[in-house]
């Protein structure tokens, strides 16, 4: 396969990035939504989201 | 992006986000199967086509999450809506991400392709990038705090300005460099194969639903964030403190 | 409403005549701009020549960002923004007269700038009317979009920072197009200068017709 090192760096870079953003979406919104009482998260109790 | 189930789910989570998540993945690992293994090697690009897989389709949610953007100030503007806000305010976020890959991916194909990385007669190019640094102001500003309506208003009217201003910064580059390199449009000059098409938008619908898995759990951080800061969140502050006088303020 | 934009244009320029900051400050760092690069092209003449459209307008915008900000810091200080409010006068006459304040100065400075390309780059203008409609029509648009953004960053923490990042982006049209409009005046690239100016132009309608919309929104809320 040509190019492949080219090809490696790009798809790695956009995947890691798509990955790491999406991990820290997640810790973010954990941190947060454990200091917000459970009645004000709304979308936990309705079954559709907002 | 999967979710261990907690009592009480204490994330930003749902039954429709942990579904996109799956759908995510499943189709990235189906994007690799093709792109790599199944989409054949161009005549002219060699293997160096394989980039367009996340090129394009980052370029392309760059446009629709800038476009959300915009939309979003305006309806903040225009309705006051809190909800259209956060919209803006996600997206924005979510779209900087993309914009920076594309800019990323796009030089690292153009330099085998081009022989160099960047390419200043490049109009697309060019406009990306100032497109780039526009969004990463919007969220400066965003970022800068302040009374929340006043951030909302700064940041809706930047919004505004760079949705307005891309169309003639693109007419000007577009004038200033009279050639372009640019691929003038993949996806209608008919030169690819089938399966290099399908894997191209197989991924733009992976990307989109990436995106929307992002804006809901952007939005609902946005969203805490404001439950968190809002005044009414007081009374349950006051109302725990008075059980028990240990736990602190939660801000 | 002109009369009223005319009132704070008068009143901005006469507050920065009195304390003199653009002649004792912004005009002599436009004139160390040009010196520096000077230095930074090692005073090679036919370089400095291919390149003064570009050194040109670079500084202008530079200088842009500090006109922008003293106008900027001339209501956040003393809340002589509420004052302009409550006297009755239309956002969009606020706008427009600090707009054209920020743009005389701007002129004035470009001004010094010319003779100094002249001077100090033996620039040798071959199109008057090209420089001086060029001039006109592009500080309108930087003026306009300046003004925008410096009131938009007025209540912003590190708004000596933000403001470059948000304008200077901005401004990219009328960098590249005053840039042309001025190689085809100084005669250093073959191109039609003129034809630049409907750019240039349309930078400044749009972004004056979005100021003045926009002004009443920021100067309420923030």
């Amino acid at each position: 396969m040509t190019h492949l090192g080219y090809l490696l760096a790009g798809w790695g870079i956009t995947l890691g990035a798509l990955g790491v953003y999406a991990f820290r979406l997640s810790v973010r919104g954990r941190a947060l939504a454990a200091r917000v009482p459970a009645d004000r998260r709304r979308w936990m109790t309705a079954e559709d989201d907002s | 992006m999967t979710h261990p189930q907690l009592d009480l789910p204490a994330h930003t989570g749902s039954r429709t986000t942990r579904l996109l998540g799956f759908a995510v993945l499943a189709g990235v690992a189906a994007m690799i199967l093709l792109g790599f293994f199944v989409a054949p090697e161009d005549d002219l690009m060699q293997d160096s086509v394989r980039m367009i897989f996340v090129h394009v389709p980052s370029a392309i949610l760059t446009y629709v999450a800038f476009s959300v953007t915009a939309v979003g100030s305006i309806m903040w503007l225009w309705k006051r809506s809190v909800w259209w806000d956060i919209v803006a305010q996600s997206s924005a976020e979510i779209g900087v991400i993309f914009c920076g890959l594309t800019l990323v991916t796009g030089s690292i194909w153009g330099r085998p392709t081009w022989n160099t990385y960047w390419e200043w007669g490049d109009v697309r190019l060019v406009t990306t990038l100032i497109l780039f640094v526009m969004m990463v102001g919007y969220l400066a500003v965003r970022s800068m705090g302040g009374d929340e309506s006043a951030v909302a208003t700064r940041a809706a009217v930047v919004g505004i300005i760079a949705a307005i201003n891309i169309p003639i910064i693109n007419r000007s580059v577009e004038w200033w460099a009279d050639r372009t390199l640019h691929q003038q449009s993949s996806i209608t000059d008919g030169k690819l194969e089938d399966w290099t098409l399908f894997t191209m938008f197989l991924g733009i619908v992976v990307w989109g639903v990436f995106y929307t898995w992002s804006m809901i759990h952007r939005f609902r951080i946005a969203w805490l964030e404001r439950e968190l800061r809002d005044g009414d969140l007081d009374e349950a502050i006051a109302a725990r403190r008075a059980e028990a006088t240990t736990s602190g303020g939660a801000s | 409403m002109l009369r009223d934009a005319w009132l704070v244009a008068r009143k901005d320029l006469r507050i920065e005549w009195r304390s003199r900051v653009t002649f004792s400050q912004v005009v002599p760092f436009a004139g160390l701009v040009l010196v520096l690069f000077g230095f930074a092209l090692d005073a090679n003449r036919p370089v400095l020549l291919q390149a003064t459209s570009g050194l040109f307008w670079i500084t202008v915008m530079f200088v842009s960002t500090l006109a922008v900000q003293r106008s900027t810091s001339i209501e956040t200080t003393d809340g002589a923004r509420r004052a302009l409010l409550l006297a009755g006068i239309e956002p969009a006459a606020v706008f427009l007269g600090k707009t054209l304040a920020v743009a005389v100065q701007l002129l004035a400075v470009e001004v010094v700038l010319v003779a100094g390309v002249v001077v100090l780059y033996g620039a040798d203008v071959e199109a008057w009317a090209l420089v001086l409609a060029t001039c006109l029509v592009a500080t309108v648009g930087i003026a306009g979009a300046g003004t925008l953004l410096g009131a938009l960053v007025a209540g912003v923490r590190a708004r000596e920072t933000v403001l470059p990042i948000l304008l200077l982006p901005v401004l990219a049209p009328v960098l590249i197009g005053a840039t042309r409009a001025f190689d085809d005046a100084l005669g250093s690239v073959a191109v039609d200068g003129w034809s630049w100016l409907g750019l240039l132009a349309g930078f400044g309608v749009i972004n004056v017709v979005l100021g003045a919309l926009s002004y009443g929104v920021l100067l309420e809320e923030t």
